[in-house]
């Protein structure tokens, strides 16, 4: 009572102040003149996070990449909508018998924002440049994909970088780069996919080529062509006009030259809303048109309210993994079978995953060649979990399991929910849980340098191979999960390696089956993620990759 | 007067300098060091110490501190981790955003709160004094951050009148000259921005405004009910002086010299407010970068600002003062 | 009745000592609230001034309102094992609500209050976290008041007793208590909440730590305007021992406006630490049942399931209220300008 007696006068009085009058009225207006059919009304999209820098090659942040996919391409890329690589820059390609010699076929007539024509020598002036970097380039931090595709530098500066896998680029003619490794592994082709390769214009290259990244590990500053538009060219349908810092927005501008179909947007605007609900809110309330990771109570509402919220198909895992160092508990099987058997992970998939999320058996969702019918599955069971605990003599377990506080992922809506549901499913057994949190930036360090015994994690997969999943944790001792299985170790390598593609398919069967008896960790989920869009929007055909390409979309 | 102020400025060096060593403590010292938040955990002990070294670390005490000292005279308070940019030009490009919200937010509980507490006052007792006190005190004890919440979801989400996100429409065409929108778009006569503008800091502003505008009113009211209680104002009621003549010149020039100091020390302690109100509408100012620079960690931001802030803050106290001896005599007497 | 002090300015921002710069209203009132409570005791019925008061506060709507909430709060909190019908933590009814369909489970004859958004029992919760709540309430005025007693007492006692060096060492604390005073409250608890983690320790320090400059300013006060009276000079002629003066008979009598202080500061620590889980920096286990942390982490539910975020909100709304009042009441009573 006594709120509503304070707020309402307070209301009145600060809408009869002159100033806020004036501006509903004129905020009001500007909104009315803004809608339709007007072309060039500027496409406005929220991210959960900022972009980092202008150069996608200096970061391994799927927020940067969303800008970076709309301005710079790469040799090869996805079917729109789809998960299969096809030509991207290069129509065509092909591979030597070994795996070690690709051959790209560019396209012709394609050129860079800047005018510059797009042919082998400017492939091959970027892989150089990649592969000729130095100093604080070579920070993985700075470097991550070029790291794990690559391996290496030209001359490595510190000896824990690997050698490198790079050995040349040659123009064999004017459309024809020709790309040599030193040993297949199945990261190619998919690894020219990658976001984190998209071509610059060889004017750009010449530009920056003496800026350089300083400071510290840590604490780097990155060179200003990768913070102030300008100088960065791709061959993308947008051309990035502004990326304005204090307002956190990243302005693109249609490219009238693009060689396939000119994007739909005449402009397109990236902003960061950190919060979900604020996102949704924001989409509401008609100050953006569209943004990214809705939360799965949103959809419907959203739909009933004429919003559009296209569900991407599954692909990804969301996981639970044991580090075997961080509590020596874990490296007993049997425990880590009881665990479980512990987790109702149906109620999650249930009850926080949006629809169309189901239980996962192994590390990467069903849609991916390679995924096994008879992995051995741990049914929920509290009972046996007890049992099995006791068995290994663990009935006063104390475990420390840490989740991230500050975000959502598209394979992990509401952590802290998830969260809650496994930890009384494990209490529920006689299991006590140390919840830890650590903000995101700090969360992915942690886990992946083993702090954690028990914590949540997941995957989204960059390219449509099996091995970008399992490939990524169990291909060599990983101080995430912090244990050693040489058998399975040389059984990933000798997968991996496998040029025939038929072959390779059922030694990943294989593996699944043998990655879930050892049981490194207990994949819980693979689930949809949804993408919602203004009601006036057509939107792009949504990835299951979330590499949209928003050339695609225009006004209704 | 000039004693005073010059006594004023002086008692400001060793607060000033406390802050700086305070901050110098928290950087260079708090957990394990600035090696440990800006190395990775797995980072060899060879690494923390190379940048050990590399951040002067391993000199002495004194003369790491005085070099911080001079780092700071020149501007540099170092590096954000998260941006990689200098944390005074973070500063700067977001100070614009969250002056104008502070403004606002004041604007709108003055505008409001000195009137409430005056007719509170003058009405003691009445069923609007009872709102005024009440409603002050609920404004006081609601989370800020809730409030915000209620307000967009109403005004919004809901109600579509106000904008429920960013300072500016994206992709308004504006012309920036200073950073400052308002000023800005007065100045070269884009009225589109400034209606733009003024309509995205109504509901922030209005969050923002809770807790000084229940300050205001409080205070007001009571030296309002101070002065009334003055011979003073009895003697020029009774020697029959014009009602409006005590009001003006008597009961509200003496009653407003606290609430004017309050008015000053609140709008610098508004800084510290954004933080809570700026997230919550995706404000790019001073204070959503704070909030995502405890989020990441970033040392150097959260050093800097609060260095930057609190000597703001200390300043403003000392413009208080001086104005505040300038009105009242009695206090430079002390 | 006492009169009011002939050398209080209108404005109430008179200092005492010299030694305290006018470093705002934060600390104008504080050193206000101090010297005013220190008045009592000159026309010789001290300890009636506490009883006088108490009469004062019962005929005050203010201060009874204040008590009943915060009597309520306190015994719902003490009892609470008692009074909430199942576990805070349980999730029995897991497989009823679905929060991610906007499924939800309002009030029904075995839960008062409905369910939470993963088949807890909501009444229960609320009940629990009443605990929770004044636990950091209490320990957070716990902190400020301790360590700022220390500093201020010793500065305090320092100054009135201690001769020249005692100025000094007073002058030093002085400093860096004005220091702490310049940092916006909200802002030092966010800076040390990052800085050590997040969690209810956490909340707890943190919220502390920022009232430490206002008890210390405080109770420093109080204790310069007691070291003036009559009594502690005869004392000191009859040679009692300084620490004995300090410690038996000035500390007593300025206790008045440090009990006060921290009824406020028992409502700003609780909306301070639902600011704090708002940003992330509260307690990590979202089981355990806090009404800043429920709040904050039901507010993405407000347009499904309303209640969820208004249960808590109101009870922390509420209590600060109740806090506040008797705190304010408190004041109003001792207040010799007010009890006129």
């Amino acid at each position: 009572m006594l709120r509503k007696s304070s707020r309402k006068p307070l209301a009145l009085l600060a809408a009869a102040t002159s100033l806020a009058l004036v501006a509903t009225a004129c905020a009001e207006s500007t909104r009315e003149g803004g809608d339709g059919a007007d072309s060039s009304e500027p496409f406005v999209f929220a991210a959960a996070g900022s972009i980092s820098t202008l150069d996608p090659f200096l970061t391994s942040d799927g927020e940067t990449y969303r800008y970076s996919r709309q301005v710079f391409e790469t040799l090869l890329r996805h079917e729109s909508g789809g998960s299969e690589i096809v030509g991207g820059l290069a129509e065509d390609w092909e591979q030597s018998e070994d795996g070690t010699e690709w051959t790209f076929h560019l396209r012709e007539n394609v050129q860079f924002h800047d005018g510059d024509a797009l042919n082998a020598e400017a492939v091959c002036a970027n892989f150089d440049r990649w592969h000729n970097l130095t100093g604080g380039y070579q920070s993985s931090n700075n470097s991550y994909y070029w790291q794990s595709v690559f391996g290496g530098f030209a001359e490595n500066e510190d000896e824990d970088i690997p050698d490198s896998r790079y050995v040349s680029c040659e123009a064999q003619d004017e459309l024809t780069p020709v790309i040599t490794i030193t040993e297949y592994s199945s990261i190619f082709p998919g690894g020219f996919s990658l976001a984190a390769f998209g071509l610059m214009s060889p004017s750009t290259l010449e530009a920056i080529a003496d800026q350089e990244i300083t400071g510290e590990e840590g604490n780097y500053t990155l060179p200003e062509y990768s913070q102030v538009a300008g100088t960065v060219a791709g061959t993308g349908p947008f051309t990035v006009e502004e990326w304005d810092q204090d307002q956190d927005e990243v302005t693109l501008q249609r490219f009238e030259d693009y060689w396939g179909e000119p994007a739909g947007f005449e402009t397109m605007l990236l902003r960061a809303i950190p919060d979900e609900t604020a996102r949704r809110q924001a989409l509401e309330a008609g100050d953006i048109h569209g943004y990214d990771l809705v939360a799965p109570a949103d959809v419907e509402p959203l739909e009933a309210a004429g919003f559009q919220v296209p569900t991407r198909d599954v692909f990804n895992v969301l996981y639970m993994a044991y580090q075997q160092e961080a509590n020596e508990a874990l490296a007993d099987l049997e425990v880590r079978q009881a665990l479980a058997h512990a987790v109702d992970r149906q109620r999650i998939v249930d009850t926080i995953l949006p629809a169309g999320g189901e239980v996962a058996t192994q590390f990467h969702p069903d849609t991916l060649d390679g995924w096994s019918p008879d992995v051995q599955t741990y049914d929920y069971d509290p009972d046996l979990a007890e049992e099995m605990l006791a068995d290994a003599g663990q009935e006063d377990l104390t475990l420390e399991f840490c989740y991230p506080s500050d975000v959502t992922r598209p394979y992990m809506p509401a952590p802290r929910d998830i969260f809650d549901v496994i930890s009384a499913d494990l209490e529920a057994v006689g299991v006590t849980v140390e919840p830890v949190t650590y903000e995101w930036a700090d969360y992915i360090p942690r886990t992946n340098s083993g702090e954690c015994p028990l914590y949540l994690l997941g995957w989204t997969g960059d390219y449509n191979d099996a091995y970008n999943f399992i490939g990524t944790w169990f291909s060599g001792y990983n101080s995430e999960f912090g244990f050693r299985d040489e058998d399975l170790f040389e059984a990933m390598a000798e997968a991996s390696g496998n040029p025939d593609d038929a072959e390779r398919v059922a030694a990943y069967q294989e593996l699944n089956n043998q990655i879930m008896d050892i049981l490194p960790g207990l994949p819980i989920s693979s689930s949809p993620p949804s993408i919602a869009f203004a009601e006036n929007v057509n939107p792009p055909a949504v990835s299951p990759l979330t590499q949209e390409n928003f050339s695609e979309a225009s006004w209704k | 007067m000039l004693r005073f102020i010059v006594r004023r400025v002086l008692q400001l060096i060793p607060t000033l300098v406390g802050l700086s060593i305070l901050l110098f403590v928290w950087l260079q010292r708090l957990p394990g060091g600035p090696e440990y938040a800006l190395l990775p955990d797995d980072a060899t002990d060879e690494q923390r110490a190379s940048l050990r070294r590399s951040l002067g670390l391993d000199e002495p005490l004194t003369v790491q501190y005085l070099s911080f000292l001079r780092r700071i005279a020149q501007g540099d308070l170092g590096t954000s981790i998260a941006s990689g940019r200098p944390v005074l030009e973070e500063f700067l490009t977001r100070f614009p955003a969250t002056f104008e919200l502070a403004v606002s937010a004041m604007v709108i509980a003055v505008a409001v709160g000195l009137p409430l507490g005056y007719l509170a006052a003058r009405r003691r007792g009445t069923v609007l004094d009872f709102a005024a006190v009440g409603g002050s005190l609920v404004g006081i004890c609601t989370p800020v951050f809730f409030l915000a919440f209620i307000l967009k979801v109403v005004f919004a989400e809901r109600l579509g009148l106000f904008p429920s996100a960013f300072r500016l429409s994206p992709g308004l065409d504006r012309t920036n000259l200073s950073g400052f929108a308002v000023l800005d778009g007065l100045r070269t006569g884009e009225w589109d921005v400034v209606a733009d503008a003024l309509a995205h800091l109504v509901l922030p502003g209005l969050a923002l405004a809770s807790i000084p505008l229940a300050v205001i009113v409080r205070m007001t009211r009571a030296s309002v009910l101070e002065v009334l209680e003055e011979d003073y104002v009895r003697t020029a009621d009774a020697k029959g002086l014009h009602r409006n003549t005590v009001r003006t010149r008597h009961v509200m020039r003496n009653a407003m010299l606290p609430v004017v100091t309050a008015i000053g020390l609140l709008t610098g302690s508004l800084f510290a407010g954004a933080v809570l109100t700026e997230s919550v509408f995706a404000f790019p100012g001073i204070g959503s970068f704070i909030y995502s620079a405890t989020q990441e960690r970033d040392y150097p931001v959260l050093t800097g600002f609060i260095l930057i802030i609190a000597t703001v803050y200390v300043f403003i106290n000392l413009l208080v003062d001086i104005s505040y001896s300038l009105l009242d005599p009695r206090v430079r007497a002390q | 009745m006492t009169t009011p002090p002939s050398s209080q300015n209108p404005a109430g921002t008179g200092t005492r000592g010299g030694a305290a710069p006018l470093l705002g209203r934060k600390a104008a009132k504080v050193d206000r609230l101090a010297e005013l409570m220190g008045e009592r005791g000159d026309d010789g019925h001290g300890a009636g001034v506490w009883r006088e008061a108490f009469l004062r506060m019962r005929r005050s709507p203010m201060a009874i309102s204040g008590a009943v909430i915060v009597t309520v709060f306190v015994l719902v909190a003490l009892f609470s094992p008692l009074i909430a019908p199942y576990s805070p933590t349980a999730q029995t009814w897991g497989a009823e609500v679905f929060p991610n369909r906007n499924v939800f489970v309002g009030p029904r004859a075995e839960n008062l209050l409905g369910l939470d958004n993963l088949g807890r029992d909501q009444f229960s919760r609320m009940v629990i976290g009443a605990r929770q709540t004044l636990l950091v309430g209490v320990v957070a005025t716990l902190v400020g008041f301790c360590v700022g007693a220390l500093l201020g007492g010793s500065a305090g006692a320092a100054a009135s007793l201690g001769g020249a060096w005692g100025r000094r060492f007073d002058n030093v604390v002085m400093r860096v208590i004005d220091m702490m005073l310049a940092l916006p409250t909200l802002l030092l608890a966010v800076t040390v909440a990052a800085l050590i983690g997040p969690s209810l320790t956490t909340v707890m320090i943190a919220v502390g730590v920022a009232q430490i400059p206002i008890f210390a300013r405080l109770l420093r006060g109080a204790m310069i305007s007691q070291g003036s009276r009559d009594y502690v000079l005869a004392a000191q002629a009859l040679g009692v021992r300084k620490r004995r003066i300090a410690l038996a008979h000035i500390l007593p009598n300025s206790m008045g406006p440090v009990i006060v202080q921290s009824t406020l500061t028992l409502a700003t620590a609780i909306i301070d630490a639902a600011a704090l889980s708002y940003l992330g920096l509260g307690n990590p286990d979202p089981a355990f049942p806090e009404w800043g942390t429920m709040l904050a982490d039901a507010q993405r539910f407000l347009s499904s399931a309303p209640s969820l975020a208004v249960y808590p909100a109101l009870a922390i709304i509420v209590t600060a209220l109740g806090f506040t009042l008797l705190g304010e009441a408190m004041r109003e009573a001792l207040d010799p300008k007010v009890r006129k």
